[in-house]
């Protein structure tokens, strides 16, 4: 991986007495790793242990109702996960929820972060407007959408087409007509100020003298935006898509409140949720965890290598 | 400096200036509207906050807030408090250790151990749900706060370690050689040259863990009952009543929300540090 050879200049670059080496030489290198080992130990024992009982689980014949009929499946578990049209179905709506997600707040993010990058009266009050949706705790979010903005009675979208259109205005029932795209909408609300934020930070980031060069040797707006501000905020987008994606692919809130999982809304975390709470199939709710991982780390490894060089970067 | 380039830029677009402006106005208020509304709707009585069209001239009452209290949140609210809070005391104390070891890289393949971290961050919680439920079962932590804790901690670990590490990077490496050179130990080194230091990262990542602590429902869910259920949990419970329940709904939901708004309001560039890992200061 590139990272390998990150060098932070200011520790290396004192030729006569490099500050690292004399570190090094007067602590011993178990005194240098001891203050890191309680953070990795703990970390090992509660996120990887249980991660190799359920590997192991996922093998197993293990139904909660019938405690004692623990058997070897095989890849029973397996077969069963991956040939039942639930957790395909499931799999499915993961990818498209956290692809939309994604994808529709980052546009929305950069657009608003480009907008909030001028100078204009109440600017700060406009940026704290758009953090609140990222304020509010996700399932309260949820029941928000859910009850005070999509209910088809006396949710506020259909009481504004009542303003609009009268007594005969339509009143769609939102959640029932698009289940995807109302959880999709509530997420994309929450996400995007998210997103705003951190593409905010890096438009500011821009050496502003060389944008100003440009623009005085008369590159257009558009140039200057293609050519410079979009390459410099590269690794932000990625940084904003990855740690989004990260947050989405797991999303539960939204699911189990908005349609409790119903309609084809059901993604993996709710599916496993359910196998576990209401089927009691502990060997097969363990195989789709181990399917959930197993993807998670393809685009895990590919994100971390773009995550990798922004680090990099940043430790110029 | 920024200012006026702003102003160079501001005046080249100068036609389009107030309606982008204005453009950013009427987005803001697109993406707080619906919290507007919940406030508002939370102060309205059950009958008028069901009405359609919606009648926003009802009259104001705290009904919403009253009935929601009578259903006790306290223990809730109290419980996710201990969790949120001592979780992320924890996280620090784990967190702020590991990430100066990183940031002096003490092994040999110290970039790996801190990809290590942010990896377990990747791996879907959902995963180790059911160890971690047998587990509670064994030993009798089912329901009980400590559990939530530890998982909270373990959630919220790997972000910690990598926003302070890249904050204590900035340390000058001279200020911990004159620690050393007086002869201070590990813990005093990190007490009193470093921490003071790093305070800006201690608080990012402190109020981010806060928040993610805070927001956490899965766990909570399965892992809890009566006892040790935490306020995102009581919410969902909030619903399945009968009869008109919007007020009330708006109202917890606002209430619930009310500490991470606090706090985020008050340190929004806190914030943006914290979800970004610490790579935009």
């Amino acid at each position: 991986m590139t990272v390998e050879a990150e060098t932070r200049p200011g520790r290396h670059s004192a030729p006569p007495r490099s500050p690292e080496g004399t570190l090094m030489r007067r602590t011993g290198d178990w005194a240098r790793r001891a203050p890191l080992l309680p953070a990795l130990i703990f970390m090992i024992l509660v996120t990887q242990l249980p991660f190799v009982v359920t590997v192991i689980v996922s093998f197993m014949n293990w139904n909660a109702y019938y405690p004692d009929e623990r058997s070897f499946a095989g890849i029973d578990n397996f077969r069963r996960v991956l040939t039942d049209a639930n957790t395909r179905q499931a799999i499915w709506v993961t990818i498209l929820l956290t692809a939309a997600v994604v994808l529709i707040s980052l546009l929305l993010g950069l657009a608003i972060a480009l907008l909030l990058d001028r100078k204009f009266r109440g600017r700060g009050i406009v940026r704290t407007m758009m953090i609140t949706p990222f304020l509010i705790v996700p399932v309260a979010a949820a029941l928000l959408w859910k009850h005070a903005l999509y209910n088809p009675e006396y949710g506020l979208f259909n009481g504004v087409l009542t303003w609009i259109f009268g007594d005969n205005a339509p009143q769609p029932d939102w959640i029932s007509n698009q289940p995807l795209w109302s959880v999709i909408f509530a997420l994309v609300w929450q996400w995007t100020p998210f997103m705003m934020l951190i593409l905010l930070a890096g438009l500011q980031s821009r050496p502003l003298d060389v944008i100003e060069a440009a623009g005085i040797d008369g590159a257009s707006q558009w140039d200057i935006f293609r050519y410079m501000t979009l390459p410099h905020l590269r690794q932000y987008l990625e940084l904003s898509a990855l740690l989004g994606a990260i947050y989405v692919v797991q999303n539960f809130d939204a699911v189990f409140t908005i349609t409790s999982g119903g309609l084809g809304t059901a993604n993996l975390p709710y599916t496993i949720y359910q196998t576990f709470y209401t089927a009691h199939d502990y060997g097969r709710a363990s195989a789709a965890g181990v399917i959930v991982v197993i993807g998670t780390i393809i685009i895990a490894t590919l994100a971390l290598r773009s995550v990798s060089t922004l680090f990099k970067e940043e430790g110029r | 400096m920024t200012g006026q380039v702003m102003m160079v830029t501001g005046r080249q677009r100068r036609g389009g200036g107030w309606a982008l402006s204005g453009l950013a106005w009427v987005v803001g208020l697109l993406f707080v509207l619906p919290v507007l509304w919940m406030a508002l709707t939370s102060f309205h009585a059950e009958e008028d906050a069901a009405k359609n069209p919606p009648d926003l001239a009802a009259p104001l009452t705290l009904d919403g807030y009253r009935s929601f209290f009578d259903t006790g949140p306290w223990p809730s609210i109290a419980n996710s408090l201990t969790a949120s809070i001592l979780s992320t005391a924890l996280v620090i104390l784990l967190a702020f250790p590991a990430a100066y070891a990183l940031s002096i890289k003490p092994v040999k393949k110290w970039t790996d151990v801190l990809f290590f971290f942010l990896s377990t961050k990747m791996l879907p919680v959902v995963a180790g749900l059911l160890p971690i439920y047998l587990f509670a079962q064994s030993v009798g932590l089912l329901d009980n706060i400590w559990l939530l804790i530890i998982l909270y901690t373990s959630m919220n670990l790997p972000i910690a370690v990598w926003m302070l590490r890249s904050f204590l990077a900035e340390v000058p490496v001279e200020i911990l050689e004159a620690a050393q050179v007086d002869g201070a130990g590990l813990i005093r080194t990190l007490r009193s040259v470093v921490a003071p230091v790093v305070m800006p990262g201690i608080a990012s990542a402190s109020l981010i863990c806060f928040i993610f602590s805070w927001n956490e429902l899965l766990f909570a869910r399965v892992l809890t009952g009566t006892v040790a259920q935490t306020a995102p949990v009581f919410l969902t419970g909030f619903v399945t009543s009968q009869g008109l329940f919007l007020a009330k709904v708006c109202a917890a939901s606002l209430v619930v929300s009310l500490p991470v708004l606090i706090a985020g309001f008050a340190a929004q560039d806190k914030l943006v540090q914290g979800l970004s890992l610490g790579a935009v200061k």
